[in-house]
């Protein structure tokens, strides 16, 4: 089980997060296509090694935040 | 100590593994094998053990060199496959418990220990675990002697500053230094779950056997194994042996079977060169045969050895004791991700590239002697402590001599006809790989799902090497090119109840109750479970059918008065200067231009333009809206609000908190609903649709919503939690009659509403449920509004939102029904609902459907049966609207004279805390006291919950911007000098280093834990959970 480095608590088992997906997603505003908005809604990426990944601390202080994961190793940092 | 073997009772010595105590009664055929039904005894005195499995009461299948005599054990043999035994009663408490260390420490031998000492002397807190029931590893087997006394000394006279777990197994290795342990207790297992910074492995090594043939048979073992026996037991597991000593450590073994009175007969040594004399002694000297290997055995009528082939010569004996060599257990390092390589030089893998805050120490890298192990323990303890060896920490002189490599030997191609095993419990041979790398298999993880090696109950501890090697010498390959299959968990088998732990019956997933659940049950509500909660389902009167009750509560409901527990509804507090602007972004449909006092439908979107939720939100103020949400979406919708505010518009100003515990509801509803609400609430009485009152309810604070989910007269009347119960048999008194989630059901469904999660399922938009005008026009923006006109959600011939009427007005069509078009039999659709109506007469449905409009016919079909219906619109009663008055009074009933009676959330258990307490843990509900939750500014008072968010409770004064919560949360306090070792039994935060206040996981229900001093931690625990946390709290402490 993952240990997951909340901002606000420090340290806490990854059962008291729910996860967020990948971080830096922004919701496009204004006109914009189907293919960019369809980007927005359904396309992540998935990639071997560092992936910035958005976690909420939802039975701690309902924090949301990112960190970096590596997918391989597990290894998770402070995002930067 | 007296004991049974199947059927036969036997007796054994305090101390004796069940595999040692067969051994002493002579006892050399323990089951037979899986395959092959080879009669097998014990080959091991560890939990590397692949043949003595046995049946112990409920455990179906145990190996017996783990399990610990007890007296009245009673054991039966298996022939190498477990059997459960369904009348079997298993009486067991299994419990967990969460533990955090600065290193974790496994394995007790003699690195281990040394790794303790090292790292607690450091100042670091550490923990170890051992699976035996006494402290020592090898030292436990040996006669060894540290600084001239036995080598347990050495181990007893430690003084360890750790936590020390005997009888306790690490089983896993998990991401994070997460590793699990199990510990065996009489009363039940204990899991334990351990977060360490650093950990040191020190696990020792197994020793190998060696295939040749006619290996297999009772009384053949490894030479560890006998020596185990020996020592340690005083058990001698032969009369006759001969030690196949590919390893040197086969030599000490006969030096102690000889010392035990065994007589060893030969020590046969594949090596050139000579023996070890120094440590053999002279008794066994001239029996060492080098340059020779086992060949063969002989075996009486049940197969039992009798002889050992040398060539062609013929040993008598009845212990042939196999030092194959040994492998470094490698099993937890490898579930840590860390790499293996191959030692030519030790002819064993040992631990590579570690992948985690971990090092191994002593035999288990690969560091054999005992001397090296210290050592080594005490440069990895000190080293996992982030200190330099405490120079005052020295390695104990022994009388160890220095060991020679093993023999590159893992198969001898004798010649008889026997078969030569490799893995004694799948009864995989020799012949059997070479058949696998025959078809042209070269990798190992092939082979050993070809053959089955290694994936029995031992998980090939003895057998995996062996399979690496046979394999090499098949292939011509070195073992290191062959590789190993992937070590995974567990390392030893662990049993359901054990990951069950006290997870089990009413605390298998906790139940949310309402204020009124008491009453409901006392009044024979049959319940439904609505996500998490309980909820009444209807209330059958004497013998009444559901059928006949759902009838009857409709018929009060749209003819006179009823009333139901809405309390489960989400309820959300929303604050801030732009809550108003935050709801128009969240909501498909306008709230900012909401009169303060007005109600509201709303409905809300996910990005993908699917319907997520809907509910009523009302303005209590220009800054405060109230928002209910779907019973099962509560959370969900909190989250998502969480979710946008925090990421995608910081800079609105608005805050959310969850109310929905505070407020307990009922809704009365009916025609004659103002006979209810003159008497309980008569500030409401002149309450215009859609509006909301703050007024008091039987005296009480209270809040009241005139909405409607059955097109009847509606009032949804709110009071603080502690008041719910009185307020609803108050209600009930006055006339109401209760109803359910069913008549709830029905009631909307005939005015046509759509239930999220019921009509929806993440594929339905707001058009697609006939609901366009919810959608807002004027808004620029609102979460989904974009993918509202992407073309596939844009485009004709979507699935709608229709009614349904059968042909057979008698027929409720199943829900979930295909609905296939007539007379082309395309499939169109699904039955979504589907009911009889008192209020119609008949049965009625709502589906959603492609290409339907009124008046087509359709079938519905499910399973063997099918209806025809016909397509209706989706709204079967007073489509007018003109039944949401109700009648006016017919007389003025007197306000409800009475005192409204207050229950806190545990009250129901005073009796059982009282009871359940004792001088080491005690356990009480707090008597009420306000609570406020703030957001913004901080209070200077009360317990922070996360950023700019404070609880605050006592007698005080509130600011006007505080959410009242007072209903929200009970405070369950524990105490005593066992309140610690009670919370880490369900909390996995490390309470020894609490910060401060902090919110958590408590079993399986979130809390604010608040330790108030050494030995008193203050629980906060939703109201709703206070029912599931206090049997988990009487059951833990029943636990002690
Ligand atoms: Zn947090």
């Amino acid at each position: 089980m993952l240990l997951i480095d909340c901002p606000h608590c420090g340290p806490r088992d990854e059962t008291e997060f729910r996860y967020g997906g990948q971080a830096g997603i922004s919701c496009p505003t204004g006109d914009v296509s189907d293919e960019e908005w369809a980007a927005y809604v359904f396309m992540r990426d998935n990639p071997k090694g560092w992936f910035r990944e958005r976690w909420f601390h939802v039975h701690g202080c309902r924090t949301w935040f990112d960190v970096e994961r590596h997918t391989v190793t597990h290894e998770v940092r402070k995002a930067r | 100590m007296r004991f049974t073997f199947d059927g036969r009772p036997l007796l054994g010595e305090p101390g004796d593994t069940l595999a040692a105590a067969l051994l002493r009664n002579g006892v050399r055929v323990v089951g037979r094998s899986v395959r092959l039904g080879r009669p097998r005894g014990v080959f091991s005195a560890g939990p590397e053990e692949p043949n003595a499995l046995v049946r112990v009461g409920a455990d179906p299948m145990l190996a017996a060199t783990t399990v610990e005599l007890y007296d009245g054990l009673e054991a039966w043999s298996l022939r190498g496959k477990g059997r459960v035994d369904p009348d079997a009663v298993d009486g067991r408490r299994c419990d967990k418990g969460y533990l955090h260390c600065d290193v974790l420490v496994v394995g007790g031998g003699p690195a281990g220990l040394a790794a303790t000492l090292a790292a607690g002397r450091a100042g670091a807190r550490v923990i170890l675990v051992d699976d035996q029931p006494v402290l020592g590893g090898d030292l436990l087997n040996s006669r060894l002697r540290l600084d001239g006394a036995p080598g347990c000394d050495w181990a007893d006279g430690l003084s360890l500053q750790a936590r020390v777990l005997t009888r306790t197994t690490a089983v896993g290795y998990y991401d994070h230094n997460y590793v699990v342990a199990v510990e065996r207790r009489a009363r039940g297992e204990r899991l334990w779950h351990i977060r360490a910074r650093r950990v040191v492995l020190a696990t020792g090594a197994h020793e190998r056997s060696v295939a040749f043939p006619g290996n297999d048979r009772p009384g053949v073992m490894l030479a560890s194994a006998a020596r185990a026996y020996a020592n340690r037991y005083g058990v001698a597991a032969g009369r006759r042996a001969v030690v196949f000593a590919c390893a040197d450590s086969g030599y000490e073994a006969a030096r102690d079977l000889a010392a035990a009175g065994v007589e060893v007969v030969a020590i046969v040594d594949p090596r050139n060169g000579g023996p070890q004399a120094a440590v053999i002694g002279a008794v066994v000297a001239g029996a060492v045969v080098t340059g020779a290997v086992v060949t063969g055995t002989t075996g009486d009528a049940d197969g039992v050895l009798t002889g050992v082939q040398v060539g062609d010569r013929h040993f008598p004996a009845d212990l042939l004791a196999v030092a194959g060599g040994w492998n470094p257990a490698v099993h937890l390092f490898s579930q840590s991700q860390g790499r293996l390589r191959y030692d030519e030089d030790l002819r064993a893998f040992v631990p590579g590239t570690s992948a985690q805050a971990e090092r191994s120490a002593g035999a288990c890298r690969g560091v054999y002697g005992t001397r090296e192990a210290i050592a080594d323990g005490y440069a990895a303890g000190a080293e996992a402590a982030g200190r330099d060896a405490d120079p005052g920490l020295r390695v104990p002189e022994c009388d160890e001599g220095p060991q020679r490599p093993p023999a590159a030997l893992w198969w001898v191609e004798g010649t008889s006809q026997e078969e030569s095993f490799v893995d004694l419990q799948r009864d995989v041979t020799v012949a059997d790989l070479a058949r696998a790398t025959g078809t042209g298999m070269r990798s190992v993880e092939h082979v050993k799902r070809y053959t089955t090696a290694g994936t029995g109950a031992d998980q090939g501890k003895t057998s995996g090497a062996a399979v690496v090697g046979v394999m090499s010498a098949l292939l011509g390959a070195e073992p290191g090119q062959v590789g190993t299959t992937t070590f995974r968990p567990p390392y030893t088998p662990v049993s359901f109840a054990t990951l069950a732990g006290r997870d089990r019956g009413a605390l298998s997933d906790p139940v949310r109750t309402t204020a009124m659940h008491d009453a409901h049950v006392a009044r024979g509500a049959v319940f439904e479970d609505v996500g998490q909660w309980k909820r009444p389902w209807y209330f059958p009167l004497d013998g009444e059918t559901m059928e006949a009750a759902v009838l009857r509560e409709c018929r009060a409901a749209r003819t006179a008065v009823a009333a139901m527990d809405a309390s489960t509804l989400g309820k959300i507090d929303v604050r801030g200067a732009d809550a108003g602007a935050f709801l128009d972004r969240i909501y498909t449909n306008m709230y900012s231009t909401l009169a303060v006092g007005a109600c509201r439908y709303g409905l809300m979107c996910t990005a993908d333009g699917m319907v997520f939720d809907d509910g009523t939100t009302t303005r209590l103020g220009e800054e405060h809206f109230l928002m209910t949400t779907t019973t099962g979406n509560a959370a969900a919708v909190l989250d998502w609000l969480e979710e946008w505010r925090q990421t995608e518009w910081p800079d609105l100003d608005v805050s959310f908190t969850s109310v929905t515990d505070h407020w307990a509801t009922v809704a009365v509803v009916g025609p004659r609903a103002r006979e209810v609400i003159a008497a309980v609430v008569p500030g409401a009485l002149d309450l215009a649709f859609m509006r909301y009152a703050s007024t008091p309810v039987l005296g009480v604070e209270g809040r009241v919503f005139r909405i409607s989910f059955s097109g009847e007269l509606a009032y949804e009347v709110n009071v603080p939690w502690r008041y719910g119960r009185a307020l609803w048999e108050t209600v009930l008194e006055l006339g109401a009659v209760p109803y359910g989630t069913e008549t709830m059901h029905v009631l909307r469904a005939e005015k046509g509403f759509a239930i999220v999660g019921q009509e929806t399922d993440g594929t339905v938009t707001p058009h697609d449920l006939g609901m366009s005008w919810i959608v807002s026009k004027r808004k620029p923006d609102f979460v989904g509004r974009r993918s509202h006109s992407r073309p596939d959600t844009a485009r004709p011939g979507r699935k709608r939102l229709v009614g349904l009427l059968p042909d057979d007005p008698a027929a409720v069509v199943e829900e979930g029904a295909q609905l296939v078009a007539e007379p082309a039999g395309g499939m169109v659709g699904h039955v979504t609902s589907s009911y009889a109506s008192v209020a119609l007469g008949r049965a009625f449905g709502l589906a959603l459907a492609a290409n339907v409009e009124a008046g087509d016919r359709l079938t519905a079909v499910s399973g063997g049966s099918s209806h025809g219906v016909t397509v209706v619109a989706p709204v079967f009663y007073d489509p007018e609207n003109a039944r949401r008055d109700g009648e006016p009074l017919a007389f003025r009933p007197e306000p409800h004279r009475g005192e409204c009676r207050s229950e806190s959330p545990a009250a129901a258990f005073a009796g059982r805390f009282a009871a359940a307490s004792g001088p080491r843990a005690r356990l009480r509900e707090v008597p009420f006291e306000p609570m406020w939750e703030v957001r913004g500014t901080d209070p200077g008072t009360g317990l922070r919950l996360g950023p700019s968010w404070w609880l605050v409770s006592g007698n005080i004064t509130p600011q006007p911007d505080w959410v009242d919560v007072s209903g929200q949360r009970t405070i369950l306090e524990l105490s005593g000098p066992d309140a610690t070792e009670v919370l880490i039994t369900g909390c996995p935060v490390d309470l020894d280093t609490l910060p401060g206040p902090t919110q958590t996981l408590l079993g399986r229900t979130s809390v604010i834990l608040e330790r108030r001093e050494r030995d008193t931690y203050r629980i906060y625990v939703r109201s709703s959970f206070t029912r599931y946390l206090a049997e988990w709290l009487v059951d833990a402490l029943d636990a002690l």
